[in-house]
């Protein structure tokens, strides 16, 4: 178990920066999430780290070695792939077998660390049987026992369920959390799947284009994204973005949506939108955090229209019209809210946030 | 649940199934042409094998029977055996065998590295390599072996078995390289990185998973290649003199020859090219089944 320092790496791929001056420590024991929608450079960041891309300039450190210049067979690294890669011409235990004997541990050594961590995938019954025999799903575990037996300080996982159906992805979603969480190593995994992503990392790095746009736990993302990318990428439904324009109201300020009404901007967003008194902004905010009333009160001051009601259970998906905007807000079932009713929307002010129409990010990030 | 076919009075309306239509006519002729010509293409192919070997296992004095007797009458290796015991023959049927062995060895000794190149490199000019691979067979066969008897004089190896050999490895070249190519881009290049993950070098990755996984496909082009080389007759007649191959062997002394010397000799010659056809037909469909996925 070894931290992973990767500082100013590039990797250029003829025009394109793939991986464009990204520098990312991870700590000891930390599950970080590499996240992004394809073509992001988040698998070519993870490649750099294996030793299967060699970087044209930055360094990797895995603990206290500098490995930029190793192959991968010497960074005591462990790789799960998105292929799997279960050797078909091995038996399953041979295939989990396969890095120990590289290594040439003890043949008792082999065979014990082969069985526990078969055992920790439940697939010691397989052992037996080769790839082309098992499922698709239980080849992926094969891969990640594999990987597992190595006990290597890294463990490296590119996109490692995106491959199965949709059930038993979500199966292998808490068995992975729970068993990376048991062994406790240091984990770096790629994915494209915002809500695996959330559900699974200690720390989400997003990326786009070759760079790192945020980095931090899941929650923080979520609440605050940097910028109109991250706020649509992370999310389901993605956030809200409505044009209003900021004005000064009396001693503080206010920001109005054009054919809807207008919000209080509490003291903390008053002091960040000071200079943009009688200018555009962006408001974000998330469909949970909107408020629904039927009648006008003091804090619901936005008047919408809604068009569409999807009931999902915990909570009434609303499609609304709010000014020229459509936005997304979250309801309680039990308020029964009608498609045509014209409703009463009041934003929790501390789970807004502002951004700049201009640059689309966060102001005050 | 029940099938949503089962209309709710419970009586099953049997609708003919749409992809049955009729049989017309002409979709009978049809039929029946495809199979006819199917039929043709077996004789073609068949008929002169089985004539080879109904004259060759024939008495000789009744090889000149009319008419002939289509069916044979016995089995009679009277005449093998005189073909086989025909000086130098037995020399030239080792020889043959040997320059194949050289040929299959250097052919994918040479080629299959070449064919992995191609395969799990992406290079400038790979797509042009790939063309100037093939354009080498452009070039027919007559006018390289005279240049090269030459220069083979000049190196001393003219009238070998080794001379044979290049030769036949020059022509079988372009098919190693192309068929060894397409079994390695059948193999995920996925697998050798993980195996490089879990403490391989490339080359160790290569020879633990590539390399078993690619047996059968490199074993498919050996035959291939060997077949190429047995069966050439024009290049090893223009390399050699007193130590010909087999088909060179046979093909100085065709005219002069007996008709059952000659079908003895066509036996002789078939046999072994048809036994490792049928086994290269089971390899290069496996290997072809898998790349075509």
């Amino acid at each position: 178990m070894s931290e992973i320092r990767l500082e100013r790496i590039h990797k250029i791929y003829k025009e394109t920066r793939a991986v464009d001056d990204v520098s990312l420590h991870i700590s000891q024991g930390e599950f970080m999430v590499l996240l992004g929608p394809s073509g992001c450079g988040k698998t070519t960041l993870l490649r750099s780290i294996a030793g299967l891309e060699e970087i044209d300039a930055g360094s990797v450190v895995i603990g206290e070695r500098d490995v930029t210049e190793m192959p991968p067979r010497n960074r005591k690294i462990a790789m799960v792939f998105q292929s799997y890669a279960v050797f078909p011409h091995m038996s399953v235990y041979e295939n989990i077998a396969f890095g120990l004997r590289m290594q040439k541990l003890d043949k008792d050594v082999i065979d014990k660390r082969v069985k526990s961590s078969a055992e920790l995938l439940h697939i010691e019954n397989l052992l037996d049987r080769y790839p082309s025999q098992v499922s698709g799903g239980q080849r992926q575990r094969i891969a990640v026992a594999r990987a597992i037996a190595m006990e290597s300080e890294v463990l490296l996982m590119d996109e490692p369920l995106s491959n199965l159906d949709a059930l038993l992805r979500l199966e292998m979603r808490a068995e992975l959390k729970r068993l990376l969480n048991e062994i406790g190593s240091t984990t770096v995994y790629v994915t494209h799947d915002q809500v695996e992503a959330m559900s699974m990392g200690d720390r989400i790095a997003v990326m786009r284009a070759g760079k790192i746009l945020q980095l931090g736990k899941p929650l923080d993302i979520y609440q605050r994204p940097v910028d109109r990318f991250v706020g649509g990428f992370i999310g389901n439904p993605p956030m809200n973005f409505i044009a209003a324009s900021v004005d000064r109201n009396g001693s503080g300020l206010i920001a109005g949506v054009e054919g809807a009404g207008s919000v209080k901007v509490d003291e903390e967003g008053g002091e960040l939108l000071k200079s943009y008194v009688g200018k555009p902004v962006m408001l974000g905010i998330r469909a949970e955090n909107i408020d629904v009333q039927r009648e006008p009160t003091e804090g619901a001051t936005l008047q919408a229209h809604v068009l569409v009601v999807e009931p999902l259970g915990s909570h009434d998906l609303l499609t609304c019209q709010l000014g020229g905007e459509l936005i997304k807000v979250a309801t309680r079932p039990d308020m029964e809210v009608r498609a045509d009713e014209d409703i009463h929307l009041a934003l929790e002010h501390e789970r807004t946030v502002w951004m700049d129409p201009e640059s689309q990010r966060t102001i005050g990030m | 649940m029940t099938a949503p076919a089962v209309p709710a009075d419970g009586t099953q309306q049997q609708a003919p199934p749409p992809s049955r239509r009729k049989r017309t006519p002409r979709k009978v002729l049809n039929t029946f042409l495809w199979y006819a010509s199917a039929v043709l293409m077996a004789a073609f192919i068949i008929v002169p094998i089985y004539l080879i070997f109904v004259s060759a296992t024939t008495p000789a004095d009744a090889t000149y029977n009319y008419p002939k007797s289509l069916l044979p009458e016995g089995i009679d290796t009277d005449n093998i055996q005189k073909f086989v015991n025909a000086s130098g023959v037995i020399d030239a049927f080792w020889r043959s065998v040997i320059a194949g062995v050289i040929t299959v060895v250097l052919a994918l000794g040479i080629g299959a590295p070449a064919g992995y190149a191609i395969a799990r490199y992406v290079f400038r000019g790979r797509d042009g390599y790939r063309l100037v691979v093939l354009s080498t067979r452009a070039f027919p066969i007559v006018i390289l072996s005279i240049p090269l008897a030459v220069t083979f004089r000049n190196f001393g190896i003219y009238d070998t078995v080794w001379g044979v050999a290049l030769m036949h490895t020059a022509l079988a070249l372009p098919f190693a390289v192309l068929i060894t190519s397409s079994v390695f881009v059948s193999i995920p290049r996925e697998l050798e990185e993980a195996a490089q993950t879990l403490g391989c070098s490339p080359a160790r990755a290569f020879l633990r998973v590539s390399l078993p996984l690619a047996l059968p496909g490199l074993t498919a082009a050996a035959i291939f290649t060997w077949v190429l080389s047995w069966n050439d007759v024009f290049a090893a007649a223009v390399l050699t003199l007193r130590n010909p191959t087999l088909p060179a062997r046979i093909l100085t002394s065709l005219t002069q020859a007996s008709l059952p010397w000659q079908f003895a000799a066509a036996f002789v010659m078939l046999v072994p090219s048809l036994i490792v056809i049928f086994i290269i037909r089971r390899y290069l469909l496996g290997l072809w089944g898998r790349v075509v996925k």
